[in-house]
């Protein structure tokens, strides 16, 4: 049969929403069309032709101003509105969306160049999904979400490979919270957000709660840094997600980040090698490898690999590559020029090398932007193809021996977005799903999506999930907590965390005497040291800092920190980070309530501690220490009830939410409170299986160290906690600056949170700040509130399809 | 390369050797206080380390996946952008060799001729590694074997009962002939040293060897339980420069087993300098023998460029 027969032409209805429209469109504002003066435009092509579509603007700062002010007055009745009012908004949409399907799939994959096949078969159906499932959340956001409230008007930016699935990832958890958005749409695609937000107008969403300005690169920055945008939510390169990280840096304004990634797909020789192969196409071919979680990094069991990469080879001899609406074809054009080129570009790279780059050329049409589909072989860990992100139809290959070094060869990356595992045996599976870092994992498959399972990085491919429940915590704020003020005075980020050591002080030396057989003698000298691999260290470069009391005494000498015991602290909680992680969350339990335990009966000396060294009350010292024992009881009790929870996905089978922990987080701890802040903040971490690097408060630090005779004598592993002493910023400075610290929780300046923000940007680390704000430790909602859960792990959905029956 | 033709056997060589250990150690412990590298100097000392490794891997689960990885690594041993930021890209920075058993050999010498590195040696382990108890005949066939699979360099381990018997006619006997078994091919020797006993038998035995006509010492196999440490090195290099100053020979020197981190292999890069001079710090007379050392280099670069401490996951896994 000839494949020819099934073609659609393009017809003239398709496109006649674009005729409507004169070819021509301006911003979608307040659901209005706004086309301001004096603008310059920018033509929207077809890849697969390389004909113009229409004319858009190129939008300016004013454009950006009209539209966050657009949805800032509508966020005053948007996010006072009932979240039944908003389900029903939202499933209006879903159900205009439907309507409107074919139009939207057209008018996808034109601008982008995709197979109609696809954005017909599975970005539409997912961005339906994600709108009946969004209009769930509104509906149950009083009950599910009962701490949390709206954050305000969001700036989401969304790249050109998914145009219109992206931006609903983002506007749906938006608009079911309560907050209002604009959007940028990417450069090369504009379109079809463009007609959604004249669906959504047409569904009854009142004006200003979702508006799209279209432009250059520079407009998504005017958005982002804008001070009426509380949020901003990106999906893009790594490069442009740190340069938000940047400019919003100190700003309090949230941010998430859905960026590049290198995803590995491992075949073991227990695999169906056939389905394999499949999953392979799913893997690299869908929508040209322009998939964040492209399956990028073929791992091959080295039993198997000539075999496997001679199957899919001769797969590759029957992919279609053709026009965006020719339904029989495999793969499209690419997006534009420039992606073409740095595709090409980093496959030469691998010929230079001595790589073996096979292509499947036959059958590419002559015009348009089409790069063969392309597996490499004969390159390894250091090849620039194995290690960059080509966002192009390229897979690598490489061997493994044994399912440790897959799992190794998996992690051997700065990205953590997703991966698949193949293989029939069960045990295999889910181990190797476990043990790779990233946050969505496929087994026997690749590349599913859907609403109710979060989609997201570890590592460099950034932070935040789109999607779930885990995605709601994005476009949310504890209801305790108010805006953080802008910060104001600008902060040198190079001179910040430079100090000078400190010198002896022999005035005001307070030794404290005592009488033996009628002798007065002079208490033993204390030596206070760090701690950290589970024992007491002496600084790096050994010199020492004053610890004063209230009355300008000299009450004790701690170590002073520097870059190198910052270097050792780390090092020692990544050997200890595997066991904790192994342990079963039961054992973790019993320590930290054992740590209670051991607290307690030392409950005098630390209230005594506490006024010595604050000046507090008695009556205020034993609050704190026994809110914090009741705190340690608290983050106990989690540490068996926060695992993660099965996603109901479309999957037949199970998509399930593991809480995974962040890694080594360092903890930056206030002044006040220095005992009850110290353990509120320390037990959440290590209960969810973190190891930690704490700097205890700068002016107390005394109580901090008295407790790692508490850690010693309660079973807590070496490693796990790590106190290093010191100068706050200096230490903050290197522990942000770390490469191998995931996760930065900083509570003390207005700068330092401004420093942490925007120096984590280069490994694009988690951050949790106070931007210099205090919060009162004493009450639940401050002090153990589930955002400490929110700031301990990471979400990772594993998808397992199930199914052997097939007949009676 | 040029090669150490060895002389005949000469006991009074052996005589009167006397070495002081509590001396030898205080010398050990002082050298990295005494002399240190930081910064740009360091950076480029690390490099030069780095030019100095035979990239390792003698395990009994090595198979081609992870030879390919390990040879691509040994051509690319510093991750691209860092040298570029170094601006030392042009000096195409690669290890000094790659080690492996025999029946690998004929893997390397593929994989580094199909990513263009066949100019970096191929270095075998032979002769019953590591314990040498095995017939000599069986010991030499070995060392043919994996000469005629493209070993360029074979790292033999010698007869530890003939050296802790004092039977030194008998080692030399046997070194000769594994050097004939050689060929064109440079012969390190192995001394196992954690095995010898005594300083006096690492310094005997280094004589020996030499005499013999190795091309390098070698202090460890690295499974022994004391591998390379540097108050034996010091006997090493010593006997070294007392060949040298009767013979005109320059014998290399390759520390294996236990250097882990950037910091011990600059204390190893600052006693060849200080005893034996700048000629022994380049990898025609010194290399070291390693396989995780490479990473924490790679690592304290990544430092030297960025100013940040590098995160495992960053670095390209040998």
């Amino acid at each position: 049969m000839s494949k020819e027969k099934a073609k659609t032409e393009k017809k003239d209805e398709d496109v006649a929403w674009l005729d409507d429209h004169g070819r021509q469109f301006g911003h979608f504002i307040d659901n209005k069309w706004t086309i301001p003066e004096n603008r310059k435009t920018y033509n929207t092509i077809c890849p697969s032709t390389g004909e113009i579509l229409a004319s858009t603007v190129q939008g300016e700062k004013e454009d950006v101003d009209l539209a966050v002010s657009a949805a800032r007055r509508a966020f005053e009745s948007w996010s006072k509105a009932s979240g039944h009012y908003r389900a029903r908004i939202l499933y209006s949409i879903a159900r205009h969306v439907q309507k409107h399907m074919r139009l939207l799939s057209v008018i996808e994959s034109l601008d982008n160049g995709k197979p109609i096949r696809e954005s017909r078969d599975s970005d539409i159906p997912t961005v339906i999904r994600h709108l009946y499932h969004h209009a769930g959340w509104a509906q149950l956001m009083d009950m599910e979400m009962a701490n949390w409230k709206p954050i305000g008007v969001v700036g989401a930016i969304v790249p050109w490979n998914f145009p219109l699935m992206l931006l609903t990832w983002k506007i749906c958890p938006a608009l079911a919270m309560g907050n209002t958005v604009v959007l940028k749409p990417a450069t090369y695609t504009r379109l079809s957000a463009l007609l959604f937000g004249e669906i959504c107008a047409e569904a009854g969403l009142p004006p200003g709660v979702f508006n799209v300005v279209t432009g250059a690169g520079s407009v998504g920055s005017m958005l982002a840094t804008h001070p009426d945008v509380d949020k901003v939510g990106f999906t893009g390169s790594t490069e442009v997600g740190q340069l938000l990280r940047r400019a919003t840096a100190g700003t309090g304004k949230k941010l998430s980040l859905e960026l590049g990634g290198k995803s590995p797909v491992i075949v073991f020789e227990s695999a169906d090698l056939d389905s394999a192969v499949e999953g392979v196409v799913d893997a690299i071919w869908f929508n040209q490898g322009q998939v964040c979680s492209a399956g990028s990094r073929l791992l091959l069991q080295e039993s198997i690999y000539d075999d496997f990469v001679q199957r899919v080879k001769s797969r590759m001899s029957h992919l279609r590559l053709g026009h965006c609406l020719d339904k029989t074809i495999d793969m499209g054009a690419v997006v534009d020029e420039s992606q073409l080129k740095s595709i090409e570009e980093l496959v030469q790279s691998a010929r230079l090398e001595g790589a073996q780059v096979y292509q499947m050329n036959a059958g590419i049409p002559k015009k348009g932007l089409y790069y063969p589909p392309t597996l490499i072989t004969g390159v390894q860990t250091v090849s620039r193809v194995v290690v960059e992100e080509i966002f192009g139809p390229v897979v690598v290959v490489l061997p493994f021996r044994t399912a440790k070094e897959a799992i190794e060869l998996g992690n051997n990356t700065k990205f953590g977005l997703a991966g698949s595992v193949w293989t029939e045996n069960v045990s295999l599976g889910l181990e190797v799903a476990l043990s790779l870092k990233a946050g969505s994992i496929w087994i026997n498959c690749h590349n599913l999506f859907d609403a109710a399972a979060g989609f997201g990085g570890y590592r460099q491919s950034g932070y935040g999930r789109d999607g779930g429940k885990e995605g709601l915590y994005e476009y949310v704020r504890p209801r305790w907590e108010g805006r953080p003020a802008v910060h104001s005075s600008p902060v040198d980020f190079k001179k910040f965390g430079d100090t000078i050591p400190s010198r002896p002080t022999f005035e005001n030396v307070d030794i404290a005497q005592l009488l033996i057989d009628g002798i007065m003698l002079p208490t033993i000298d204390r030596t206070y040291k760090m701690y950290y691999g589970g024992s007491q260290q002496r600084p790096d470069a050994p010199y020492s800092r004053p610890i004063v009391s209230p009355s300008g005494k000299v009450i004790g000498h701690v170590g002073e920190g520097n870059r190198k015991d910052i270097r050792n602290a780390v090092e020692a909680a990544h050997k200890a980070a595997p066991g904790w992680g192994k342990r079963a969350s039961h054992n973790r339990a019993q320590i930290v309530l054992y740590l209670a335990e051991n607290l307690e009966l030392r409950r005098q000396e630390f209230i005594g501690r506490l006024i010595l060294m604050t000046g507090c009350t008695e009556e205020v010292a034993k609050q704190e220490v026994d809110l914090s024992i009741q705190r340690l009881f608290h983050w106990g009790a989690y540490a068996d009830k926060y695992g993660g929870t099965v996603q109901e996905t479309t999957l037949y089978g199970a998509t399930v939410k593991v809480h995974d922990p962040v890694g080594v987080i360092a903890i930056v701890c206030p002044d006040d409170h220095p005992l009850l802040a110290f353990v509120s903040l320390l037990a959440p971490a290590i209960v969810r299986a973190n190891c930690i690097v704490i700097i205890p408060s700068q002016k107390h630090p005394l109580l901090a160290l008295d407790l790692y005779q508490v850690f010693d004598t309660s079973d807590l592993p070496g490693g796990v906690i790590n106190i290093v002493t010191g100068d706050q910023d200096h230490l903050t400075k290197y522990l942000t600056e770390h490469q191998d610290v995931q996760s930065v929780w900083y509570f003390g300046s207005a700068q330092g949170s401004a420093f942490v923000e925007y120096t984590s940007a280069e490994n694009v680390k988690r951050t949790w700040v106070n931007y210099g704000q205090s919060r009162d430790w004493t009450k639940p909602d401050q002090g153990q509130g589930e955002e400490f859960l929110y700031h301990s792990i990471q979400v990772k959905n594993i998808w397992i399809p199930m199914g052997d029956i097939y007949a009676n | 390369m040029t090669t150490n033709v060895g002389r005949d056997f000469d006991e009074s060589w052996l005589a009167n050797v006397h070495i002081n250990l509590p001396a030898i150690k205080r010398r050990a412990e002082s050298l990295s206080g005494r002399r240190t590298v930081k910064k740009q100097w360091q950076a480029a000392w690390l490099l030069r380390i780095t030019t100095c490794i035979d990239l390792t891997t003698l395990s009994g689960d090595d198979t081609p996946s992870n030879i390919q990885r390990l040879c691509c690594k040994a051509k690319h041993p510093i991750r691209y952008d860092l040298l570029a930021d170094m601006k030392v890209a042009h000096l195409d920075v690669s290890c000094g060799a790659v080690c492996v058993y025999p029946n690998r050999v004929a893997d390397c010498v593929k994989y580094l001729k199909s990513i263009g590195a066949s100019n970096i040696p191929v270095a075998s382990v032979a002769t019953g590694f590591p314990a040498g108890q095995t017939p000599l005949q069986t010991r030499l066939d070995e060392i043919r074997f994996a000469v005629s699979q493209g070993a360029q360099e074979i790292d033999v381990v010698i007869n530890r009962h003939y050296a802790l018997t004092g039977n030194w006619k008998g080692l030399y006997d046997e070194v000769r002939e594994m050097k004939i078994a050689c060929g064109d091919a440079h012969l390190k020797t192995i001394l196992a040293t954690g095995e010898l006993g005594s300083l006096v038998n690492v310094y005997k035995a280094s004589m020996v060897c030499m005499m013999a006509g190795a091309d390098f010492i070698k202090t460890s196999t690295g499974k022994e339980t004391v591998n390379a440490i540097l108050p034996v090195a010091l006997v090493m290099v010593r006997a070294i420069r007392e060949y040298f100053r009767r013979t005109g020979y320059k014998v290399g020197f390759k520390p294996a087993g236990g250097i882990r981190s950037a910091k011990d292999s600059l204390n190893w890069m600052i006693l060849m300098k200080e005893e034996l001079g700048d000629d022994w710090t380049k990898p025609d007379l010194f290399r070291i023998g390693a396989s995780g050392l490479l990473l924490d280099i790679e690592r304290q670069i990544f430092h030297f460029v960025t100013g940040r401490y590098a995160a495992v996951h960053e670095l390209p896994m040998a």
